[in-house]
């Protein structure tokens, strides 16, 4: 049976050791959608995508993807749901040890009895589409920042996934490759039918392209809802982060005791 | 105070026996996923080429004058009893039994054990083997165990040809540089080398150091904490542990395999 929701999260709550990151969130992907989640840095996306894939598992509540709820899975039919998964890694994580060709030919050869010809030319279609059809023959080490993320955003789609994951695709690309991928995002999203789960700070660029977005902040979802209910919001979370501005309920410190004291400004006397 | 440091040295011991079980547990899901290395033996080939071949110069120079000490030493206590005849058989045997595994076990420990640590390590800490599991690959099928297979492999190979070039740097010093007869350092070293109590004993010895050695490191790399520090304190770790375990069981087995024996 088909599911509207690809992705559901329920009253979801994980810590590492002792700081809690995630307090209880609630979060669904439907079909066919990109959702955006945003937070201030360190506010837990990234678990949250880590939490989607089944990399770690939740304390409390539950992540179900297709119907199956991840907890219940054993590696088998967790890596049976991830063949239907991609992920773009935050940093890229790329192979070092491949050129860029092999690395978006890593899962059709792994997966796939595909003669090489055939693999070559999904490889530099999915490269062409990221602009870098041309850098094929590259080391990861000789691409910069953006270039080895477009090579990662590549590889995420290789295999055609039903979701993918974006952790921070925007982040270190100049104006023209941002417009371009997230562009790509939405046309891959919809020509494809699959669905994207988008992790950004970019909220202009994000709101051209989703369809739904969550904000989260101290472990909770504090606000959600389409872009346009986002640009209009009047909540003062919602405003201070479409806005920028660095008055407002979001914090831009972690929590650490206040600067004064940490500074020992109120020992005059040596 | 007193208290205090019998809870850390308790506290320590606790950490290592966990580990080692940790190890254990890893060593039984290299063994569990190894198939993936031998229907791909491609992998494994490549990783030969990587551990192996790269740690053959090494070898071998260390081979050749490990064997041209033993030629120049074996001589001078040999002559003492007036049986310089014999120094073919003196190379051969310490070089077949001991030498050859254990002194190329230590290099490749050094050259190849450390590198797969640093190399599985930093793979852990740029996210690469996270990548690969969400790609639905398993890491310890596709990048461990072929490590794994390929320096078992190696090992013994290299150690064979340690005591080779061994062998050939006694020649060299006993026969071309001090004059011991040609043909009774061969035809002693013959008659004396038995294949199953020397050579096949050396051999096992090497495998055994083999999967000591490649467990370790990979085991190191694999656990290391993900950041520039915790590589670099593993491979260290890896060369000193690796070592020292192929020192002991060289004691081991040594003990069971030589036991009894003249
Ligand atoms: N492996 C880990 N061990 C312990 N704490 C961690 C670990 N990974 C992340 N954290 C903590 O969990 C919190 C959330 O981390 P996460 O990486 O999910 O943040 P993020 O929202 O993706 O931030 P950013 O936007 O900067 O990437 C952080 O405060 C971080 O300190
Ligand atoms: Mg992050």
């Amino acid at each position: 049976m088909q599911h509207d929701n690809l992705v559901e999260i329920e009253d979801v709550a994980f810590d590492y050791g002792a700081r809690p990151v995630l307090k209880g969130i609630n979060l669904t992907a439907k079909r066919g959608q990109v959702i955006a989640i945003m937070g201030s840095s360190g506010c837990g996306k990234t678990t949250l995508l880590r939490l989607i894939g089944g990399q770690i598992k939740p304390c409390q509540g539950a992540v179900r993807v297709a119907g199956e709820s991840l907890g219940e899975l054993n590696q088998a039919g967790l890596y049976r749901l991830r063949r239907n998964m991609g992920m773009l890694f935050q940093f890229g994580a790329l192979f070092t040890d491949m050129t860029v060709f092999d690395n978006v030919a890593f899962q059709l050869r792994e997966h796939s009895d595909l003669p090489e010809d055939a693999i070559r030319d999904m490889v530099l279609m999915k490269l062409h589409a990221v602009g870098l059809r041309g850098a094929a023959h590259l080391m990861p080490a000789e691409l910069s920042g953006g270039m080895a993320r477009r090579v990662a955003l590549a590889r995420a789609i290789a295999l055609d996934p039903q979701l993918v994951m974006y952790d921070e695709p925007f982040a270190g690309l100049d104006p023209i490759s941002l417009g371009i991928t997230g562009n790509l995002i939405r046309r891959l999203t919809d020509t494809l039918g699959l669905t994207s789960i988008l992790v950004t700070h970019d909220v202009h660029e994000s709101l051209k392209i989703v369809d739904y977005v969550y904000f989260v902040s101290e472990g909770v979802i504090v606000a959600e809802g389409t872009a346009d209910d986002i640009r209009e919001s009047d909540l003062s979370y919602v405003h201070q982060f479409v806005h920028g501005e660095a008055e407002g309920p979001v914090t831009f410190h972690y929590p650490a005791a206040p600067y004064v004291e940490d500074l020992r400004l109120g020992r005059q006397s040596a | 105070m007193l208290k205090e440091s019998i809870a850390r040295v308790g506290n320590r011991t606790l950490q290592g026996v966990g580990r080692i079980g940790f190890a254990v547990r890893f060593f039984v899901a290299i063994m569990l996923h190894s198939g993936t290395a031998f229907r791909r033996f491609g992998l494994t080939i490549r990783e030969m080429y990587f551990s192996g071949v790269q740690s053959l110069v090494i070898i071998l120079v260390s081979g050749l004058f490990v064997g041209m000490v033993l030629g120049l030493q074996g001589y001078e206590t040999l002559q003492t009893y007036g049986s310089e005849d014999a120094l073919g058989i003196l190379v051969a045997m310490s070089l077949v039994r001991e030498l050859g595994p254990v002194v190329a076990a230590l290099l490749f420990a050094s050259r190849a054990g450390s590198a797969i640590t640093a190399e599985i390590g930093l793979m852990k800490a740029t996210e690469q083997l996270s990548a690969m599991e969400m790609m639905a690959v398993d890491p310890i099928a596709r990048v461990v165990a072929p490590r794994f297979w390929a320096g078992v492999i190696s090992m013994p190979l290299l150690a064979a040809l340690f005591s080779a070039m061994g062998i050939f740097g006694g020649y060299l010093v006993g026969v071309q540089l001090i004059g011991v007869d040609e043909g009774s350092f061969w035809s002693q070293m013959q008659s004396a080398v038995d294949f199953e109590r020397d050579i096949l004993n050396g051999v096992i010895k090497s495998v055994v150091f083999g999967i000591a050695i490649t467990t370790i490191a990979l085991f190191e790399g694999y656990d290391a904490p993900p950041t520039a520090e915790g590589v670099s304190g593993a491979t260290t770790r890896t060369v000193v542990t690796s070592s020292l375990t192929v020192l002991a069981l060289d004691f081991v087995l040594t003990a069971f395999m030589f036991r009894g024996l003249s």
